[in-house]
């Protein structure tokens, strides 16, 4: 399952560091950042509760990178 | 410009206020410590909680720690200074964090704005779709909410949102979102359309064959947004550079602050700690890596975004990379450099049909044409009317009119041969040379390429009809703006006769040709060419993206051609041309090479500029004011430069 978030991010390395933030989180399969697009692509592990995992990898990515925003809907 | 940044520009004007008002403050001291203090906190609370929280979170060596720890250590040499009884220096301090800000908001708005530029270029996406209620009313709804099937209303100057069928209507449309032409299509009821189009004149009733997610429109889309995720190897380069080199800064820039000093103690000389503390400083700021950060993956964004303009879809910033290091290219003839259809190119008669056409002894057959030429080419529709190939077709399209296929009996295939018929009460042969020798009729050959279909009527030789596959007008100049563009090699693969290829080669200018290819022989083709190149030259192989997904995978980069509506090209390639004309290979090619031309001298002034600076400082030399150039100029250059990707000279005819 793959799903695609609007996200606000001011600079590329802090896309990045999300991308890698994200990818750690339980129940995701992989995650893409494009800063050009402010997009955040996510992809769920097999059984992952969709709305419980995007709110930690939010929690997630606010940790290291502090103004960044996932909307989630 | 954001809220955020409207309000980083407050903070600015309030600091940048304060601190001239302060220049003519007469304190004395900690009191004017402390007066400095608030237009430093005023501009950089938001740099000194990140740093704090980059160091909790274990995040330690990013830029805002380096301005974190240059503009605090800054203000405490002040304040160690006035302890000492000396007078202190807190403007620098905060000017460095002022500066830092002003160039970081300038930044973030340029970044904003070209990355909104490249956005709107490739903005294609459809807001709605108009569906007519019972009364007849328009409703506006999201495209994503239409089921396939429905009929769906296009007024003119408005996109089609989702793939499907003309119900009813008809119009031209502008296909230049899509192909970068900007030559209109005309379409009526019955025929298919594609979404991203804009419908110019009339009003079109479409009913759907797709969701709206399965259209071109989506799939575009979706291509293009993730182009940027296949990272080149300059940007990963860069990321892996960053990883080693903001932690290589910071040690130097401490041992620059200790090492001195220390050895000045050892020596008996002055410890001068506040001198090389503020070196160490200067050296932090210069370092910071944000110029590469950013401009890097703008550059290749605004590459693929400009060459999306121009209806050549690249599906990753490493595949630009690649196009602009080929030096090779390998054409599949049919679909490429031709047209793919074939025509009758040529008709030919014979002097003894002519002679007979003329004597009028075939009157009466079929319709009473009289010129030999036309009598030849009904003859031979007449003869192949049963048949379904392409040649056959070919021949029923020249010749125009409907074939009454009542007048044709005993039609007699010949394998590999051609067809024998009774047409009207005659006898016709039309096939290949081998069907005339065995029919012991002597043959003229054309002296053009193509296949040739000879006709015979009653045991007589009546001529010849050529069916070509034509070759697209801008193939030559194509392959010629290639070479000019620095190719060594153009190669042409093709399933034709040897002759057919030497000729077609000869004349589009191609330095090799290999003929008589099945499918499975192309693989191999490029697999020896594969294995005679340099490692550091690439091969790029360009198809109609039918059949050919095999190949296409195997060269260094795929590109297909002529990909509208055409899902199998859109997957298999790497470079997708939208439209088929081959001129935009050459054009793909000097966007590429301009794009990589960009990042490499970002990549070289970056750390030419930064390189000087940091000995300068390390010297004592640079001061405060240059390390904020170093860092923020050179970042507002660098992305300054990386928006002239975008600006594709389209020179196209």
């Amino acid at each position: 399952m793959k799903k695609t978030y609007k996200i606000e991010v001011d600079c590329a390395n802090c896309a990045l560091k999300m991308e890698e933030a994200a990818k750690k989180v339980e129940g995701v399969q992989g995650a893409t950042v494009s800063f050009m697009t402010q997009k955040m692509k996510v992809e769920f592990a097999e059984g992952a509760d969709e709305k419980a995992v995007m709110c930690s990898v939010r929690r997630a990515c606010k940790k290291v990178e502090d103004d960044c925003e996932i909307f989630l809907e | 410009m954001t809220k955020k940044q409207k309000k980083v520009l407050y903070r600015i004007i309030i600091a940048a206020v304060l601190m001239i008002a302060l220049y003519f403050v007469p304190a004395e001291g900690y009191l004017r410590f402390a007066l400095y203090l608030v237009p430093y906190l005023i501009i950089g609370y938001d740099i000194l909680r990140k740093a704090a929280l980059g160091i909790l979170h274990g995040e330690v060596f990013d830029e805002n720690f380096l301005m974190a720890v240059a503009t605090v250590g800054a203000m405490l040499l002040g304040v160690y200074n006035e302890a000492n009884g000396m007078e202190g220096e807190f403007a620098e301090g905060v000017a460095v964090m002022l500066f830092y800000q002003i160039g970081e908001l300038f930044q973030a708005v340029a970044v904003g704005k070209s990355r909104r530029n490249i956005s709107a270029l490739m903005d294609i996406r459809p807001d709605y779709a108009n569906v007519e209620d019972e009364a007849g009313n328009l409703e506006q709804v999201d495209p994503e909410d239409v089921e396939t099937g429905t009929v769906i209303v296009v007024q003119p100057g408005e996109k089609i949102p989702i793939d499907g069928i003309v119900a009813e209507g008809h119009s031209t449309l502008n296909t230049s979102a899509l192909t970068g032409e900007s030559v209109p299509r005309d379409v009526a009821a019955g025929e298919e359309v594609i979404s991203g189009c804009v419908n110019l004149s009339g009003l079109l009733r479409i009913r759907t064959t797709r969701e709206f997610g399965e259209s071109t429109v989506s799939k575009i889309l979706d291509l293009v947004e993730n182009s940027s995720m296949k990272k080149a190897r300059a940007e990963n380069f860069i990321t892996k550079f960053a990883r080693y080199y903001t932690p290589a800064v910071c040690y130097s820039a401490l041992a620059l602050a200790v090492i001195p000093s220390v050895v000045n103690l050892i020596m008996g000389n002055p410890a001068n700690w506040s001198t090389w503390i503020i070196r160490a400083l200067t050296f932090l700021v210069i370092s910071c890596p944000c110029a590469l950060v950013i401009s890097i993956p703008l550059s290749f964004f605004g590459g693929i975004g400009g060459a999306s303009a121009c209806g050549i879809l690249v599906k990753g910033s490493n595949y630009l990379e690649t196009l602009a290091k080929t030096k090779y290219v390998v054409f599949d003839k049919t679909g490429t450099l031709t047209k793919g259809v074939f025509q009758v190119t040529e008709v030919k008669a014979a002097p003894e049909f002519e002679k007979a056409v003329e004597s009028g002894s075939l009157k009466g057959i079929l319709t009473d044409r009289t010129e030999a030429g036309d009598k030849l080419l009904e003859l031979a529709a007449y003869a192949e009317s049963y048949s379904n190939h392409p040649i056959s077709k070919s021949l029923k399209e020249a010749y125009g009119e409907e074939v009454d296929k009542a007048q044709v009996s005993d039609v007699e295939e010949i394998s590999g041969h051609g067809v024998k018929a009774q047409v009207s009460g005659h006898e016709v042969a039309a096939g290949n040379f081998r069907l005339m020798e065995s029919l012991g009729i002597e043959r003229r050959e054309s002296r053009e390429t193509g296949t040739t279909v000879h006709v015979a009527v009653d045991g007589m030789y009546a001529g010849y009809v050529l069916i070509s596959d034509v070759v697209k007008e801008q193939s030559r100049e194509a392959i010629a703006s290639l070479k000019a563009a620095g190719v060594k090699k153009t190669v042409m693969l093709t399933g034709d006769g040897k002759i057919a290829a030497r000729n077609v080669a000869a004349m589009l200018g191609v330095d090799e040709y290999k003929s008589e290819l099945l499918p499975a022989d192309k693989v191999a083709a490029v697999e020896e060419l594969l294995a005679q190149k340099a490692p550091r030259e690439n091969l790029a192989f360009v198809g109609d993206g039918i059949n050919d997904a095999p190949v296409l995978s195997r060269a260094d980069i795929g590109v297909a051609m002529g990909a509208l509506g055409s899902d199998a090209a859109i997957e298999a390639a790497d470079i997708v041309l939208m439209d088929d004309n081959p001129m935009k290979l050459a054009l793909a090619m000097r966007i590429s090479r301009k794009c990589l031309r960009i990042v490499y001298e970002n990549i070289i002034f970056a750390l030419a500029v930064k390189a000087v600076c940091l000995i300068l400082g390390a010297f004592g030399i640079a001061n405060m004011w240059i390390a904020i150039f170093a860092d923020v100029g050179v970042m507002v250059l660098a992305v300054l430069n990386a928006v002239r990707c975008l600006n594709v000279k389209r020179g196209l005819a």
